[in-house]
């Protein structure tokens, strides 16, 4: 659980390294985000006077229900501490919540922009959550359970093999991936322009510890859905509940290859690709609810057959 | 009615521009000229006060015919020219604020430039106490709809200017500019100046377009004492515009394009420009080759190795630049954005007289290089790009064309480029004399009107940006486009602040 806040930076900084690689730059170090995330942490807060007690308590909410989120992923054993304790729609609802307090937040200031993002991520959020629920069904009803380290068991079993249906649900769970973690083509994570920003807007008024918060709830996000769609359809390595240390271990380090890889593949697909117009994200989370859907009726129709 | 023909007496036929005779009307006269002049379609092309009078300039693209005319108000006011030229009206605004003098009946008559923050009113005319005002917007009412204010500080590296949207959702409804935030006093500290000083100060006015502004300061300053500068003057002049409008449209394709998140066109297109601005380095002394261009010439000579280097900067992007259009015309998602964003009508275009990448992209084919030929351009065969479709991607495929043509222009020059001296002396002025600079510069067609007293110190230097006349169709081009592509617009507009605001 610690070790996932502890890789999360990491993470960032490798997608922009990566990106930066492409572009034939320099990039600034791996570690980077993490001496920002010190910095902010260090630097005083400065509030909108008219900023009232809930602006200050988003960020924590934010970042507690995002840890929480991320640890009920099973990212290198089945059997990891909260596992037992929630399940796939938990963490549906924890990162919805999440969001929700975030969009509280971005308007509680009242400046244009805030509000701008607010509702441009409830637009996406709007879309993004009914898919990714319909992932869950389609994933649960292949696996017969919405508990994440049974889905996850079930299917690296041989049993289960390829499906097309799987694959559906696993272009779904990538685009909604690319919704929630604002990256290109739905947000650009790295723009200045306030105009186009969607997660960023929201949280253009903080700053200090609260931004630092929320750049961490951020990248733990990132590293959530990359973990998820590598623990769920990339499920060989997981060390098993009766697996010893040296299991634990080989599924730490595949589990970080897993990640690394996903990272440096997301950072290509953002090189490769311009923004979309804020009007088509719609029609691409669309494609991944219709995906979804799919995927969850040709479970249904073959098992009756 | 008159005939406003009679004015327009400065033809392209002449071999550079002649001495500028400026015609003084009447009330009645001036009333009725720019009456005639917007009912017979003339474009204007400048209008500039001073202590004491307005002067304006009238294009006839069809004829090629400039004509300037003055009007002299006792009482301080003037017939408003932005009733009949809407492109007039922020002209009009700013003559107010400088020098006091009042446009009657005027459509809008708020402050432009004075922002109330100077500590003096009429800084060029008669100067009072200034004081702060408030700046009304636009009144906007109906329903559902909400205010975005942003700037004039913004992210990023760029410079200030305020922005009020009105939006319905996620949809303009309308934009208002608000500019004038860079002003600097450039024609203020212009009277009085020497010569030499005048062009130090021309080529500040704008530091992406120093060389336009350089050269059509000193076709002003020479028309005005009878010059002409020598042959290989002209060329090396050719040369740096040609480089400088290279280096100016690499970098706005990659801009552009990385406002719609594509951030691969940026980096290769910012090495290319980088390769420009270093050989420009190398040969001229100067990355942007500023205060290069003199009145009389130019102050640094091409050698015979500073044209082996730009004939090797030309063959290694004539080699790199045709990937760059293949990568913008291969990226579905990148025209996505481009393609029907930002739509300018033509008509919109011809009212006000818009040049540069933003005319051609909307159908309106005004090229000073082309129309009123200066320096080696006569002799070039060129064609000017021209589309009608008026949005983002056309004004990229605009600058992409232009590009090309650049590059074949400066093989040309290169290859042409006469022996010759390159610096002469400038005679003293006979008597009070006055000389008009029109330049295509990367943005479009740069005015310079220049008066010099009898010892040849600069009475009154005027200096008008195109971005006068591109500005005010940004707020048309954006509506009924989404917020979210504002920055997508604006860039493929890149219009000047500081050369506005001067």
């Amino acid at each position: 659980m610690a070790l996932v806040v502890a890789l999360a930076p990491g993470l960032v900084g490798l997608v922009r390294k990566v990106k930066a690689r492409l572009l034939r730059k320099r990039g600034a170090p791996v570690l980077q985000p993490y001496a920002t995330l010190l910095r902010l942490m260090r630097k005083e807060v400065v509030l909108a006077e008219n900023a009232s007690w809930l602006f200050r308590v988003v960020p924590y909410l934010v970042f507690a229900s995002t840890w929480v989120a991320a640890a009920l992923v099973p990212t290198f054993a089945t059997d990891l501490q909260f596992s037992w304790s929630a399940d796939l729609i938990a963490i549906v609802a924890l990162l919805g919540f999440g969001r929700f307090f975030l969009a509280l937040a971005g308007m509680d200031v009242g400046t244009s922009f805030g509000g701008i993002g607010s509702s441009r991520e409830m637009l996406i959020a709007t879309l993004a959550e009914p898919a990714m629920l319909l992932i869950v069904f389609a994933l649960s009803l292949v696996a017969g359970s919405t508990q994440l380290s049974d889905v996850a068991h079930a299917l690296a079993q041989p049993v289960v093999g390829l499906r097309v249906s799987l694959g559906m649900a696993l272009v779904a769970l990538v685009i909604v991936a690319l919704a929630e973690n604002a990256r290109i083509p739905v947000d650009n994570p790295a723009t200045h322009l306030e105009l186009t920003m969607v997660h960023e807007a929201m949280v253009l008024e903080y700053s200090g510890r609260h931004l630092a918060m929320i750049e961490l709830a951020s990248a733990l996000k990132l590293m959530l859905y990359l973990s998820l769609i590598a623990s769920v359809f990339l499920p060989w390595g997981l060390a098993g509940p009766d697996g010893g240390l040296v299991a634990v271990v080989a599924g730490i380090g595949l589990w970080l290859v897993k990640i690394a890889a996903g990272g440096a593949l997301l950072a290509a697909f953002e090189v490769s690709i311009a923004k979309m117009r804020v009007f088509r994200v719609p029609n691409l989370l669309g494609i991944a609810l219709m995906l979804a859907l799919l995927g969850t009726i040709l479970l249904f129709v073959s098992r009756s057959l | 009615m008159i005939d406003i023909s009679q004015y327009l007496d400065i033809t392209a036929e002449a071999p550079d521009r002649p001495a500028a005779q400026v015609h003084r009307l009447s009330r009645g006269e001036w009333r009725d000229a720019v009456e005639r002049a917007a009912a017979d379609g003339l474009t204007l092309l400048g209008l500039w006060g001073a202590r004491a009078s307005v002067t304006l300039a009238l294009l006839d693209e069809e004829q090629a015919r400039i004509g300037l005319l003055s009007f002299s108000p006792r009482n301080g006011r003037f017939p408003s020219v932005g009733r009949h030229f809407p492109s007039a009206q922020r002209l009009e605004r700013s003559i107010a604020d400088l020098f006091g003098l009042i446009p009657q009946d005027a459509p809008d008559d708020r402050p432009w430039l004075d922002h109330g923050r100077w500590g003096l009113s009429h800084p060029l005319g008669k100067a009072g106490q200034g004081k702060a005002q408030d700046y009304s917007f636009l009144p906007v009412e109906g329903h559902g709809l909400h205010q975005v204010p942003v700037g004039p500080v913004h992210a990023g590296i760029i410079e200030p200017g305020h922005f009020r949207f009105t939006g319905q959702g996620e949809t303009v409804v309308r934009l208002e500019e608000r500019l004038g935030y860079v002003h600097k006093g450039i024609e203020g500290l212009m009277q009085g100046a020497e010569i030499p000083r005048g062009a130090e100060l021309a080529a500040r006015v704008s530091g992406d377009s120093t060389v336009a502004y350089g050269w059509a300061y000193a076709q002003a300053v020479e028309s005005a004492l009878g010059v002409v500068p020598s042959a290989r003057a002209q060329w090396l002049r050719a040369i740096m515009a040609e480089l400088e409008r290279l280096a100016n449209h690499l970098g706005d394709i990659g801009a552009i394009c990385n406002d719609a998140a594509f951030a691969l066109m940026l980096a290769r297109c910012s090495v290319l420009r980088e390769n420009v601005l270093r050989a420009a380095d190398a040969v001229f002394g100067h990355r942007f080759m500023r205060d290069i261009i003199r009145p009389g010439g130019v102050s640094v000579d091409l050698s015979g190795d500073g044209i082996a280097r730009l004939r090797d900067l030309l063959a290694d992007l004539e080699q790199a630049f045709p990937r760059m259009i293949e990568l913008y015309d291969n990226t579905p998602s990148l025209l996505d954005r481009t393609v029907g964003t930002g739509h300018l009508s033509n008509a919109l275009v011809r009212q006000f007289g818009a040049g540069g990448y933003i005319g051609r992209a909307s159908g309106r084919g005004f090229d000073v290089r082309k129309v009123f030929p200066y320096g080696p351009y006569g002799q070039m065969d060129m064609t000017v790009p021209l589309r009608g479709d008026g949005d983002v991607n056309a004004r990229i495929w605009i600058r992409i064309r232009e590009v090309e043509q650049s590059l074949a222009l400066l093989a040309r020059l290169l290859e042409t480029l006469p022996d010759g001296v390159p610096l002469i002396e400038l005679p003293k002025p006979s008597g009070a004399c006055q000389g008009l600079g029109l330049v295509e510069g990367f943005r479009g067609d740069i005015l310079v009107f220049v008066a010099l007293d009898r010892h040849g110190r600069i009475r009154r230097c005027h200096l008008r940006d195109p971005s006068w006349f591109q500005w005010p169709l940004l707020e048309a081009a954006i509506e009924g486009n989404i917020i979210a592509d504002f920055p997508l617009c604006n860039k493929s507009f890149n219009c000047s602040y500081s050369g506005h605001d001067l």
